[in-house]
């Protein structure tokens, strides 16, 4: 039972955010001296494994291309590319299509073309607030504003574009293969249980929640369109009281006086 | 035929001539400790051949890796400002180039499927052309190679030091997280030799009902979804519930599709991410990068999603991998 301190040991590292490499290193260490094995024993397992797992760091073979793309404008034209789809859409159709084409580039290996510095502050989240103002600027709530959204609504839709990205990220990488995660688990279960998985198939096997991932979030975005007019709407009922209760007071006032 | 083994010597080559440009990289404060690092991760690829041959010993090999530890642990390693194109060069270039620049990227996963599904079959005198068991990965390795030549064509790019360069700028800004994903493959390998799974099978298994498939695949989902939630990181998860249900239960047990339980189960483990501050670099600096004065304002529009595709995954396992 003792061994099973040296998962604690990682535990505790990464959520103290200790230096994840360090934690790695520590916690290999524990877990083989509690677990009996002798200092060259320890580090027989640190070299043979990190032989047979070489596929894991593979990946890094394709920066000089994706480096050369980039500085001839690929993130660029990307924008441009996202610029033309948003004209004319609703704030949760416009996030829905980013979803699909952030799912779509991730899954084959454009990763880097989206992302919260990238596309999201520059482009994502202005074009999301942009279609909400469009659609809701004849509201007082807007209109009161100077043309903007009130800040409750404006930090919905701008984080609604953060996580729109993310989600897109994250259930469309996985169907490409030659991704961290697909390569970890392949270098582990290759390494370890030593049989043979390849990377293809277990890209294949990410497609289903994939399509899920679309789905559910999808669905979420096309709803946020009604949820933000109901929240514009309570704002103007808001504001439609607070406007009485000023004029109100300003009478009152003026009674006394 | 091809051998895998000269892919990752492709690899470790790239590494190294990457060091030698990082060493005299004056703009980088921290350039020895950078090109120390990549230049010993370079000298591993190449001396791990002959470990898997069993013809040279194991032991310095895992002194080098306790070494590249120390450097990026220790924060020895930084970043120098390669030549690059500004902002407004790279919008006149995108405006030049267009949709070509899509081209070599795509280039990429279509060799790399061509590779894996038609080369992989083909056959010069009785041997196949691609090392049998590394189809996917040299598929990789040529697109890599193909798609660089492309886009060299396309872009009008005669220097091979250019594309080199750029890619040594992203080396160094991803840094030692590159190597991670490696690392903790290791360290499930310490797990498994130590016998940490054998212990927390055990445990698992007087938890577990017998033959419970359900029951089995939701403690992996969710086991996935805490342990990520916790650490901020569904690569640290994925090792210790492997060991603990994945493989042991799900498929050794009950035999289910080891691509599917594990591919799936990562990803039970990404619903997790996406509901945790923990992982700060997708969750807490989007919402600094956009000014939010909830720096919870993703996580909370994300979290829905997350908690109904953790079903899902759930789902997908239950039904489709055994």
């Amino acid at each position: 039972m003792i061994v099973l301190l040296g998962v604690l040991v990682v535990v505790l590292g990464f959520a103290t955010r200790r230096n994840p490499l360090l934690v790695v290193g520590v916690a290999g260490i524990v877990t083989g001296l509690l677990g009996k094995l002798s200092p060259v024993e320890i580090l027989r397992t640190f070299g043979e494994s990190f032989a047979s797992s070489r596929s894991v760091t593979i990946f890094a073979i394709t920066l000089p291309v994706i480096g050369l793309l980039e500085r001839n404008g690929l993130q660029q034209q990307a924008r441009t590319l996202i610029g033309k789809l948003g004209t004319k859409l609703t704030t949760g159709r416009f996030l829905t299509l980013y979803l699909l084409l952030r799912q779509l580039t991730a899954a084959v290996g454009l990763q880097t073309i989206g992302g919260p510095a990238q596309s999201v502050r520059p482009m994502i989240a202005p074009m999301a607030e942009a279609a909400a103002e469009r659609r809701f600027g004849h509201l007082p709530a807007v209109t009161g504003n100077g043309g903007r959204l009130p800040e409750k609504v404006r930090e919905k839709v701008r984080s609604h574009a953060a996580g729109t990205d993310t989600v897109g990220l994250f259930f469309g990488e996985d169907c490409f293969l030659a991704i961290g995660s697909i390569l970890l688990i392949t270098g582990l279960v290759n390494s370890t249980y030593h049989t043979h998985l390849e990377p293809l198939h277990l890209a294949l096997w990410a497609i289903p929640s994939a399509v899920c991932a679309f789905f559910v979030h999808g669905g979420r975005l096309l709803r946020l369109d009604r949820k933000l007019e109901r929240e514009l709407v309570t704002a103007n009922a808001e504001m439609t009281v607070a406007r009485e209760d000023a004029q109100r007071g300003t009478q009152e006032g003026e009674a006394t006086k | 035929m091809i051998k895998s083994e000269w892919f990752f010597w492709l690899v470790g080559a790239v590494f190294l001539v990457m060091a030698v440009q990082m060493l005299f990289d004056r703009t980088n404060p921290k350039r020895h400790g950078t090109a120390a690092f990549w230049g010993l991760l370079g000298a591993c690829f190449f001396y791990s051949t002959w470990v898997n041959e069993k013809s040279l010993p194991a032991e310095p090999l895992g002194i080098a890796v306790l070494v590249l530890i120390c450097i990026g642990g220790f924060n020895l390693t930084g970043k120098g400002k390669p030549e690059t194109t500004s902002e407004e060069e790279r919008a006149g270039l995108a405006a030049r180039f267009g949709g070509k620049l899509f081209i070599p990227a795509l280039t990429i996963p279509l060799v790399a499927m061509v590779c894996a599904v038609l080369v992989a079959k083909w056959k010069i005198g009785g041997t196949p052309i691609l090392e049998k068991g590394s189809e996917t990965i040299l598929g990789l390795g040529l697109g890599a190679i193909v798609a660089l030549g492309v886009g060299m064509w396309v872009l009008r790019e005669r220097r091979v030091s250019v594309p080199l360069h750029a890619g040594r700028g992203l080396l160094e800004s991803m840094g030692w997280a590159l190597l991670l994903p490696q690392l903790l493959a290791v360290l499930g390998a310490i797990f498994q030799a130590a016998g940490v799974g054998d212990q927390v099978r055990k445990l698992t298994e007087s938890i577990l009902p017998d033959g419970q498939k359900l029951a089995a695949v939701a403690l992996y989902c969710a086991g996935m979804f805490v342990f990520t939630v916790i650490m901020g990181n569904a690569f640290a998860a994925f090792p210790v519930m492997t060991a603990a249900v994945g493989w042991p239960v799900l498929i050794e047990q009950m035999n289910g599709d080891p691509a599917a339980v594990l591919a799936v189960g990562m990803l039970a483990g990404f619903c997790g991410t996406l509901c945790t501050p923990m992982a700060a670099n997708f969750n807490i600096v989007p919402a600094a990068l956009l000014e939010l004065k909830d720096q919870y304002g993703p996580i909370k529009a994300q979290a829905p999603t997350a908690v109904a595709l953790l079903g899902c995954n759930i789902a997908i396992i239950y039904f489709f991998a055994f």
